[in-house]
Order: C-alpha cells, then sequence, then structure tokens
C-alpha cells in the first residue's frame, strides 16, 4: 500500500486489505491514559467490550491497555465496576 | 444462512479476536464503534458485512486502511439494503452450487442511511423477504458531515440545520417511529437496543441471525461530537437513555411486542437531557415547558409499547 499511485494504478473497487487499520497508531491522540490498577480489578471484561478502540486486550487472565491506539476517552474508567482504572495526564 | 442461537450469559464466553480493529479514525469516545465492534464479537461465523455511506464507514475505512477484519462492502447512503439482498441470493445460487460457502450477511448503516436516505432500499428488501440483517446504529443525526438533523433527531435537540435560537427551540419535528416502520412489512425479527446493554444487544444479534428471514436492529450509539458531551460518558448516557424511558429497549418476535427491560423506577427525562449540550438550551426558563412536552412524550410512548405488548401479536 502506498499513497504514490496514481488513480490509474489502483485496484479496480479500491480493494483494501481487512484488518490494515493496524498500520495506523491513535495513540498520539491521547491528552490522559487509563492506567489499571491490577489489585481491584476482577477481569470482568467489562472495559474490553466496551472500548471503541478495541484497545483493551485480553492476555490470559488479565486486561491489558495498548497504548499504541489507546485515545484516552476515558469509557474504560467511567464503566468499570470496581473503579480499577485511573486515567493519568499523558506527559508530553 | 441460519445460525442456532445461543445466547452468552457472560462476556468470556466472547471470543478474544477483535474482528473490528483498532487504528480507526472514529472520535474518541465513538458509541458507532462500540456498536460495529460488538457486532463482530456477537457473530458466531465471521459475516459479509455491507456498510452505507456515514460516520462508521468514513472513519473505520480511509483508504488505504480497514479495521474490519470480515469480507466487508462500502456502498453509498441510500443503497445498503440493496446490495446486501443481492449479496444473499448470489451466495444463496453459489452454495447450491457447491461454489461457496454460506454466510451470515449484515447490512449497517447510521440513522441518515436508514431513516431517511436509505429507507426505500430496506423497505423493498424488508418486502422481499431477504435473509439478512439490517442494523441501524443511530446517533441521532448526519454527525460526520457537521451534525445535520435527520428523521431520527429527537424533538428539541439542537443540529446546525435545527439550531436553538431566537427562532426555534431546537428540532421542532419529532423522531420517526423505525421499529414501526420495520413491522409494517411483517418481518419475524425487529429490536431495539443500546450499547450499555451490551449482553441484550450481542444476544439480539444472534436471535436476529438465527432467523430465516429479513430481521432489524435499531441500536441507540451516542455521539460525543453532536449530541456534546464529554467522551467517557457515551455508555453511561446510553444507559441513562434507557432508565428514564427516553429508548425503550423492546423485541418483537412473530409480531409479539416485548419489553425488555421495565424500568421499575424511571428518571425523570431531565436526567438524560441534562447531561447533553445539543439540549441546554431546553433548560431556560422560555423552553422548560418542552421539557415538560417531552416527558409526556415519553410517557405516552411507553404507555403505547404497553397497549401492544398486552395485546398480542400484532400480526
Ligand atoms: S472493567 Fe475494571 S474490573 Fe473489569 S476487567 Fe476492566 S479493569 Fe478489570
Ligand atoms: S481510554 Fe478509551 S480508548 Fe483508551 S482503553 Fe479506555 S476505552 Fe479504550
Amino acid at each position: 500500500m502506498s499513497f504514490n499511485k496514481s488513480w490509474k494504478e489502483m485496484e479496480i473497487g479500491a480493494v483494501v486489505k481487512g484488518g490494515s487499520g493496524l498500520l495506523y497508531k491513535t495513540g498520539n491522540w491521547r491528552s490522559e491514559k487509563p492506567i489499571i490498577d491490577y489489585t481491584k480489578c476482577i477481569n470482568c471484561l467489562i472495559c474490553w467490550a466496551l472500548c471503541p478502540d478495541s484497545a483493551i486486550l485480553r492476555k490470559g487472565n488479565k486486561v491489558e491497555v495498548n497504548y499504541d491506539y489507546c485515545k484516552g476517552c476515558g469509557i474504560c474508567a467511567n464503566e468499570c465496576p470496581t473503579k480499577a482504572i485511573n486515567m493519568e495526564k499523558e506527559e508530553v | 444462512m441460519t445460525l442456532e442461537y445461543k445466547p452468552i450469559t457472560k462476556l468470556s464466553d466472547l471470543p478474544e479476536e477483535n474482528l473490528f480493529t483498532s487504528g480507526h479514525r472514529l472520535c474518541a469516545g465513538c458509541g458507532p464503534a462500540i456498536v460495529a465492534r460488538l457486532t463482530l464479537l456477537a457473530t458466531q461465523e465471521k459475516p459479509i458485512v455491507v456498510n452505507a455511506t456515514g460516520c462508521l464507514e468514513v472513519g473505520s475505512t480511509l483508504y488505504p486502511y480497514s479495521s474490519w477484519k470480515v469480507p466487508w462492502v462500502h456502498v453509498t447512503f441510500e443503497n445498503a439494503a440493496a446490495v446486501a439482498s443481492g449479496i444473499v441470493e448470489a451466495l444463496n445460487k453459489l452454495a447450491s452450487e457447491g461454489k461457496t460457502k454460506e454466510a451470515p450477511v449484515i447490512a449497517i448503516g447510521g440513522d441518515g442511511g436508514t431513516f431517511d436516505i436509505g429507507i426505500q432500499a430496506i423497505s423493498g428488501a424488508l418486502e422481499r423477504g431477504h435473509k439478512f440483517l439490517y442494523i441501524c446504529y443511530d446517533n441521532e443525526a448526519y454527525q460526520n458531515t457537521g451534525i445535520q438533523r435527520s428523521g431520527a433527531t429527537p424533538f428539541g435537540a439542537a443540529t446546525t440545520t435545527s439550531p436553538a435560537g431566537r427562532v426555534i427551540p431546537g428540532k421542532q419535528e419529532r423522531k420517526k417511529d423505525l421499529i414501526g416502520i420495520v413491522l409494517g412489512h411483517h418481518i419475524p425479527y425487529a429490536a431495539t437496543a443500546t450499547i450499555a446493554y451490551y449482553r441484550d444487544y450481542i444476544n439480539k444479534v444472534r436471535k436476529a441471525l438465527s432467523y430465516n428471514g429479513p430481521t432489524f436492529i435499531h441500536v441507540l450509539a451516542p455521539c460525543t461530537l453532536g449530541w456534546r458531551y464529554d467522551p467517557s460518558k457515551t455508555v453511561e448516557i446510553s444507559r441513562l437513555a434507557v432508565e428514564t424511558k427516553f429508548f425503550p429497549i423492546y423485541e418483537v418476535e412473530n409480531g409479539s411486542l416485548k419489553i425488555n427491560f421495565r424500568v421499575p423506577k424511571p428518571k425523570p427525562v431531565e436526567e438524560y437531557l441534562k447531561t447533553q449540550g445539543r439540549f441546554a438550551h431546553l433548560f431556560k426558563p422560555e423552553n422548560r415547558h418542552l421539557i415538560e412536552e417531552i416527558q409526556k412524550n415519553v410517557d405516552e410512548n411507553w404507555a403505547r409499547l404497553e397497549r401492544i405488548e398486552k395485546a398480542g401479536p400484532i400480526f
């Protein structure tokens, strides 16, 4: 994939690879960063299900924030039933 | 393709893989992104997705990127349901000849692509009876083109084409009864849902895909930009919409309506309205009576649903 193609060289129908969205990182949109306190987390997966950016990953019995993509919306912190997630100012 | 209905009881019943990937350019805290994510977590077989123009399509597939790890096609605003019909019939033919395997087909459109621009193709597809699921993610205006009102924008909401000011206090017309319209096509399954009740939504997607006929889900998906609230509140606001009876959650199976959340102690509709900048003008003294009007409409709508539920099958 390249932006240097002219329209004549593009595939008909503009076909792109499914899941190629991952090549574009959105983590730098963030001004606040979710931090999970694992002493409070009960692994209920609510944050995983509701993150609009699929930026919470299930790793074995644990959830982890993928900061490459997290936009810092704070939905995970707002919805966590045990208040295990804190939003902290992003350092610049 | 008809799938067996297997409801989930807990989130760990779902597959781990994200078929709707990170890296999309939808706003931080986007409600429609949560709809897309939950939809692909819900489907037991990889679906073919047909996406009408709208926030979700624009934000998730900026060329040359796509966040959809399933076969996905973008079609113009008006004809997602028509293209889905064609895919369903082509798949049927090819599968009967052993040339391909079957797959569930899901058309997804925003409120603009559903309530307004796509309604004709939807009506045609529902009437012809193609076996597919149509999902309308409703963020209640044409948000990505600059917050223009749609047939789904609620009464009193300010948008750029129904601005609140000296002339009018926000949109003057009421939201269309979308489920009422689709039920006019005698389809076997239609439901409303919202992202705060994620288990309900996931199971509704699964149930809809188990029916042999066109099915329809109308899912409320708050928009941080157009509704004007803090992005962290997307799910909370969708919950308040249900707790105030502003957006009732129900399903209609073979003509029988069932309210899924009865809301024993409803909150006043003000509790919902006050969370969003698009309704802020309603709290000025001269507009206060409009809140009463909205409350009256909400109560009447609820009473209407209860009457239909009690009366038994409507077709
Ligand atoms: S919502 Fe909270 S308790 Fe649940 S998995 Fe996420 S961090 Fe853990
Ligand atoms: S802050 Fe938002 S984007 Fe980041 S992990 Fe939480 S829900 Fe996902």
